[in-house]
């Protein structure tokens, strides 16, 4: 009996919780693959998928039949076990760091001290997946796209660990739940602007989406990192890239977006439950994801790199000084 | 208690052998992939002692950034196995000699080590206690006070090794042409672009 309430309850508590997150978090993926195609459809003046079940929603499903009826290929000068484990880290990682976001007050899987340092940490690892692909593969197109995306990874996670030092420099604690009820009186996006510009350019990036998609360039290196993937080995790859920008998406909402809370806590807006905030808040920056996408063509690489440690780095730096120069003079510090 | 005693038998079994893994692969990348291992799970054992910061800190420098250049270097690298192996007969005494220099020096450092007086003390009753503080609060506290010279001349070293290594490798090369962002941005339409009346037949 104790072995039970000791062990074997707790477990099963923490799995279904584990699910509760990771059912809806993968339903999102599929249905950001439509709405991004609806959205971008819409920009360019097109209809997007309507044949696949009503406007097409059942789309998703079924490319996702189609991706598991394909053969899985292993490329013959393929390195196997690196080129199997690439697609399925991506993976893992893209799901794990969803452990520490909070979906509202208490509401969170695991609510350590160092939650933004753990977020930090597993998107820092993401690179890992992209770049065992690419030479797992023995391919020089998948070889380029992970030379070019470690680069780039790299590059602009220094500008977003000094964007979230500010933010912490407000809040006072690393702890995800306690950064969303600092912004109970108003969200870091306001006094924070321009950090917040920087850090969803940066999210860009980071997730290798465009303009800075240069890791799977199509034009000139066919598909980049995943070239040799194939069926469901590339359908890893696809949810981890899309619930990577999900969970960067999340990310801003928490960090500048106010997390759970209401924009204004007034009745018609305090009705409404904080998930279902954050769920809008998320929707709201992956819009901007997509809207970038349909607008701006891809960065030259000497650029991107340009844009990452000339003008990022210098900038996010000095507003970390300014921002804890603020606090300090008017005793704001938390 | 079990399961902790048993995650960390885990997590230790598994960075021997992917440390003991790092020397005898074969392949490089091989090697550095089980260094991150490694780290992985010393990062682990961190978290188990209750030192999250250290381990979120080791994740985020040693595998999130170090470990990717490393290994970008020896992917970029190009490497004949065979010829990798002929010299280890003859290089071996060296490596041996090395290699014993190096323990000596360790089993000299832990003999002599001797404990400040005043650590028994600050074990017993931390200051802050650790029930109030979290550990980022704790080791910041300690970092900006009281080792705030000691953390700058830290900082100044890597400082003047980063100085360094752009010295090394700056190299300006002559009929290169470069970007000027500016003088870009400062270009009008009006001052490049012409427009022309194209008379049917006629070309520009």
């Amino acid at each position: 009996m104790t072995f039970l309430d000791t062990y074997v309850v707790p477990t099963a508590i923490i799995v279904a919780q584990i699910l509760a997150i990771v059912v809806p978090l993968l339903v999102a993926v599929a249905y950001l693959t439509y709405f991004e195609r609806k959205v971008i459809a819409a920009m360019q003046l097109r209809k997007g998928p309507n044949v696949v079940g009503p406007f097409g929603l059942l789309q998703p499903f079924a490319d996702g039949v189609k991706l598991l009826a394909k053969e899985t290929i292993l490329p013959s000068g393929a390195n196997k076990i690196v080129f199997l484990a690439a697609p399925m880290l991506t993976f893992i990682l893209s799901l794990i760091a969803w452990a520490v976001i909070p979906f509202d007050a208490g509401m969170v899987l695991a609510d350590i001290n160092v939650g933004v340092l753990y977020l930090f940490a597993i998107s820092s690892l993401g690179v890992y997946g992209v770049i065992m692909a690419g030479w797992a593969s023995n391919s020089k197109y998948a070889f380029l796209g992970a030379l070019r995306s470690a680069a780039q990874m790299v590059s602009y996670e220094v500008s977003i660990g000094f964007v979230i030092i500010t933010v912490l420099l407000c809040v006072g604690s690393l702890n995800l739940s306690d950064i969303v009820e600092a912004q109970r009186t108003v969200w870091f996006a306001i006094p924070l602007l321009p950090m917040f510009v920087i850090f969803f350019v940066s999210a860009l990036a980071e997730t290798n989406r465009s303009p800075f998609d240069l890791p799977e360039g199509e034009s000139e290196l066919v598909a980049g990192y995943f070239v040799e993937y194939s069926s469901m080995s590339f359908a890893l790859f696809f949810l981890g890239e899309y619930a990577n920008m999900i969970l960067m998406s999340g990310m801003t909402a928490v960090l500048f977006l106010g997390g759970w809370l209401p924009p204004f806590d007034i009745a018609p807006f305090n009705w409404i439950p904080g998930p279902i905030w954050f769920a809008l808040k998320i929707a709201f920056v992956l819009f901007f994801f997509l809207w970038v996408r349909a607008t701006f063509p891809r960065y030259r690489y000497d650029q991107l790199m340009r844009l990452g440690w000339k003008v990022f780095l210098p900038l996010s730096l000095l507003w970390v000084v300014v921002t804890a120069g603020v606090l300090v003079a008017f005793d704001w510090v938390p | 208690m079990v399961v902790q005693a048993l995650v960390f038998y885990l997590f230790a079994a598994v960075a021997v052998a992917s440390g003991a893994m790092v020397i005898t692969s074969r392949n490089p990348v091989h090697s550095v992939l089980f260094l991150i291992l490694a780290f992985f799970n010393a990062a682990g054992l961190f978290v188990l002692m209750g030192a999250e910061f250290l381990a979120m800190i080791l994740v985020v420098v040693y595998v999130g950034a170090v470990a990717v250049l490393f290994l970008f270097v020896v992917m970029m690298l190009d490497i004949n196995f065979v010829e990798l192996r002929q010299g280890f007969i003859r290089y071996l005494p060296v490596g041996a000699a090395i290699g014993l220099v190096l323990l000596a020096e360790l089993v000299l450092v832990t003999g002599a080590w001797t404990v400040a007086p005043g650590v028994p003390d600050a074990l017993t009753a931390p200051v802050p206690p650790v029930a109030e503080t979290t550990n980022t609060h704790a080791l910041g506290g300690l970092l900006y006070t009281r080792y705030v010279y000691l953390f700058q001349a830290a900082g100044l070293i890597l400082l003047i090794a980063m100085i360094g290594a752009i010295v090394l490798t700056l190299r300006s090369r002559e009929g290169v042409r470069r970007q000027s962002i500016e003088a870009q941005n400062a270009r009008r339409p009006e001052e490049v672009v012409e427009v022309v009346k194209v008379t049917r037949g006629g070309g520009v």
